[in-house]
């Protein structure tokens, strides 16, 4: 219902900002008589919404990992590779901070080309969405990490299944919240 | 039902009742005790309530008569606002978080909630909240723009002061309370009933928590945000309710309402709760019609999200948003008229006992009908827009929050006062309170249909003599200083009684449900043996084994070492994350070191809350 109410409000505000810059149009600054261009950046995005979606299948393969450590025999030295809890949970994490790393970048590149979050409805609806959802994905890093820290202190197995489910469980919901802003802002005119 | 009522164990001696565990201030600091937190809210929702009706009693002294100047505008301003938010946010929702508390475990069987440290860190977070939002009224500088706070007029543009960045951060801190424990109770109810208790032989009281807790996790993320974007506009700049941007001022009250309303169901539904708890015992027969109750509550829950702009009848929504919202607020008086038919259902031939709990019990059923009534005639948009801003509206909303919560409040309070103290509140006293009571409050509130009708708008600190409002105006203050001589003879019983009660015994009412086959007050562990569940009314209908778990689990004097339970750690940690959060908002305010030192109080607290154990480990 957070995320509900803030998309709701970004597409309340779509089309209302009186000055720009805009997602999707150009605009010419009266006072300066500046042209800006569309701000959104849709190839970048697309490349850090792959990261993200590609980090939740690292997750599955992270809660598979501890499921089921110890439960088949590993023959091969990539199986055992594979099969490393670590692995995964450093993979979607570093998947993870990939994301913020593009969403950092960006921020700090629209405020360099003169979009702030109180520069007009635009810059305050997104920044605030997206920036709700950053502060949810950190969380989720710092919570993989600290999964992370416990498997490397006394490891982890099927006896944490719960806990791993459900750090799986809070990834999954910040991924899918991330479709949802990926298309309604970036995607759709 | 209640002549079979399965007998349980009497006191050896007639021992002063006492709190188990630890005594001393520390060991309420640190509880995670599902009972002693419970007991906390208490007292601390019932000092907001007499804070609240202190307001309230300034208000009819400024209203009296007219051009009256006890309170300046400005001050009244701040007055009504408070009043509103003191008595929604700090007084009945901790009250019925109270009933959540000390009840929802025992009345399915559990040793305690979910989480309970969890739990404590909610009560914390609303008495730091409830005491940062009520401070700013000793320097004259409280939050005046309503309990709902409208934009613009609650932007910087037109509130320049501190009074609505403590409305905006109290909100958002007490927010993060009720969160909380909606989770917790959420897990709890789905997780932790005893053996054989299904949902649908759980006590209706869980039940209607139960659905509060959903509307909690729904209903408050969406004020959230309606908080957020006011505090990023107040505080950073953005643009959210600037109209000079474009921005649309419906957002806000949009917001407000989808949140608002639903809001009030949690308001009234725990209160339901109760008098379905209340009612079946005092009249000797199990509640009428269970399945119905438990549908038209989930119906009520649902519905709830389906009405909020009937709050927006007069801002030109247009005729077919005004006609669906009208339809579906028409549609929300069948639930809860078939709850009020259940009601008289449960009490129509059965050996009725009026005691002081049962008064108010039915007090709720008639008071909440007449506010009923009042809230359906506001369902037709133009009906509603000429009430819509009078005291018509006024006289709704105090019928079923005050007729119906704090009624239903009242009969829970009498009921289960002997369960959580041991002792028995004065009967004599309470009728005394009851009587005082139901005769000032409908003094205070009926004459506001009158005056509403009359054309007296809300949220005026005088008006003119002449207008037809005089008289109506003087019964309510009088209503009002009766309702504050009642709640003084109230206080008075609760103080006396907690020392000098008559002993109450597990069950002084015969009740049929699972917390009255404990002692009073319970021992820490709750329940000796946790018992295997058969139907509704363990103590009514139970069979053998219902009779030898009730006789096990009446006995008082056995430690949790004895028994070998485990009990979870007092600790510290979740009053110094609560500490950390309250701190952090307090710097949005001073200065902005402390929003650091806040966020790393809370971090580094609640690591160290999640990195260490809840109990002992189990043998």
């Amino acid at each position: 219902m957070l995320f509900v109410s803030l998309i709701s409000t970004y597409l309340i505000y779509k089309g209302r900002s009186r000055v720009g810059p805009f997602p999707h149009e150009t605009w010419v600054d009266p006072t300066s008589g500046h042209q800006l261009h569309a701000i959104l950046n849709i190839p970048v995005t697309s490349a850090s919404t792959f990261t993200l979606l590609m980090s939740s299948l690292f997750m599955v393969l992270a809660l598979a990992a501890v499921e089921n450590k110890g439960r088949f025999p590993m023959r091969t030295w990539w199986q055992r590779r594979l099969a490393s809890s670590k692995l995964w949970l450093w993979a979607t994490a570093i998947a993870g901070t990939t994301f913020l790393g593009f969403q950092a970048f960006e921020f700090t590149s629209f405020v360099h080309e003169g979009l702030s979050i109180r520069t007009n409805l635009f810059g305050s609806s997104f920044f605030t969405l997206t920036g709700f959802h950053g502060a949810h994905v950190t969380a989720g890093v710092i919570w993989l990490l600290t999964l992370l820290s416990i498997d490397y202190k006394r490891g982890l197995g099927p006896a944490d299944s719960l806990k791993v489910d459900i750090a799986a469980l809070y990834w999954h919901f910040v991924d899918v919240v991330w479709i949802a802003i990926f298309t309604l802002v970036y995607l759709i005119k | 039902m209640a002549s079979t009522a399965i007998p349980t164990q009497a006191p050896p001696h007639k021992a002063a009742p006492h709190y188990e565990g630890q005594s001393g201030v520390w060991s309420w600091i640190t509880t995670v005790d599902h009972k002693r937190i419970g007991i906390l809210y208490l007292y601390t929702a019932l000092t907001f309530f007499v804070i609240g009706g202190f307001e309230a009693e300034l208000i009819r002294v400024q209203l009296q008569g007219p051009n009256r100047h006890f309170l300046s505008a400005e001050l009244y301003n701040q007055i009504f606002t408070m009043h509103g938010t003191t008595m929604i946010f700090l007084a009945i929702m901790p009250l019925s978080a109270a009933f959540f508390n000390f009840l929802i475990p025992l009345q399915i069987g559990a040793r305690d909630v979910a989480f309970p440290r969890l739990n404590a860190f909610s009560y914390w977070v609303y008495l730091f909240g409830g005491i940062f939002i009520t401070l700013p009224i000793l320097f004259q500088a409280a939050p005046n723009g309503g309990w709902f706070g409208y934009v613009p007029l609650t932007t910087r543009d037109f509130s320049q002061g501190i009074n609505i960045d403590f409305w905006v951060i109290g909100l958002q801190v007490l927010g993060v309370s009720s969160l909380a424990a909606a989770f917790n109770f959420l897990t709890t109810i789905i997780n932790l009933r005893a053996p054989g208790m299904t949902l649908m032989r759980m006590p209706m009281f869980t039940w209607m928590a139960f659905v509060v807790q959903f509307l909690l996790v729904l209903a408050f993320p969406v004020i959230t945000i309606a908080l957020v974007f006011l505090l990023f506009d107040r505080f950073f700049g953005t643009n959210f309710y600037n109209i000079h941007a474009g921005a649309d001022p419906l957002l806000w009250q949009h917001l407000f309402w989808i949140f608002g309303h639903p809001e009030v169901y949690i308001l009234i539904l725990p209160a339901f709760g109760l008098v379905s708890e209340v009612l079946p015992t005092y009249s000797g027969k199990p509640l009428f019609g269970y399945p119905v109750m438990v549908y038209s509550g989930i119906l009520i829950g649902v519905l709830g999200f389906g009405v909020w702009a009937h709050h927006m009848f007069a801002v030109g929504m247009g005729p077919i948003a005004d006609a669906i919202f009208a339809l579906s607020t028409m549609l929300i008086g069948i639930p809860t008229g078939v709850k009020i038919f259940n009601w008289m259902a449960t009490m129509a031939q059965g050996s009725i006992r009026y005691t002081t709990s049962m008064l108010f019990g039915i007090a709720l059923v008639a008071l909440f009908t007449i506010g009923g009534i009042s809230g359906v005639m506001h369902s037709s948009p133009p009906a509603d827009l000429q009430q819509t801003d009078t005291y018509f509206i006024v006289a709704h909303f105090h019928y079923v929050l005050f007729g119906g919560s704090i009624m239903g409040i009242f009969a829970g309070i009498y009921h289960y006062f002997p369960k959580i103290t041991g002792r028995l509140l004065n009967e004599t006293l309470g009728k005394w309170h009851f009587w005082i009571n139901f005769i000032g409050m409908n003094l205070t509130f009926f004459p506001m249909h009158f005056s509403g009708m009359l054309g007296m708008p809300r949220r005026i600190y005088t008006y003119d003599a002449g207008q037809g409002w005089d008289s109506y105006n003087l019964m309510s203050s009088i209503g009002a200083y009766m309702l504050a001589v009642a709640t003084l003879i109230f206080i008075y019983n609760f103080f006396t009684s907690r020392k000098r009660g008559a002993i109450a015994g597990a069950n002084p009412w015969h009740a049929g449900t699972l917390e009255w086959s404990i002692p009073s007050p319970p021992p820490e562990y709750n329940f000796a043996m946790i018992p295997n569940v058969t139907s509704r009314y363990p103590l009514w209908e139970g069979n053998e084994t219902d009779m030898e778990s009730a006789r096990i689990n009446s006995q008082e004097g056995k430690s949790a070492e004895e028994l070998g339970i485990v009990l979870p750690y007092s600790t510290i940690k979740p009053l110094i994350v609560a500490f950390g959060l309250i701190v952090m908002f307090c710097g949005l305010i001073t200065t902005h070191v402390l929003i650091f030192a806040g966020a790393a109080i809370l971090v580094g607290s609640l690591y160290s809350w999640l990195c260490s154990p809840l109990e002992p480990e189990h043998h």
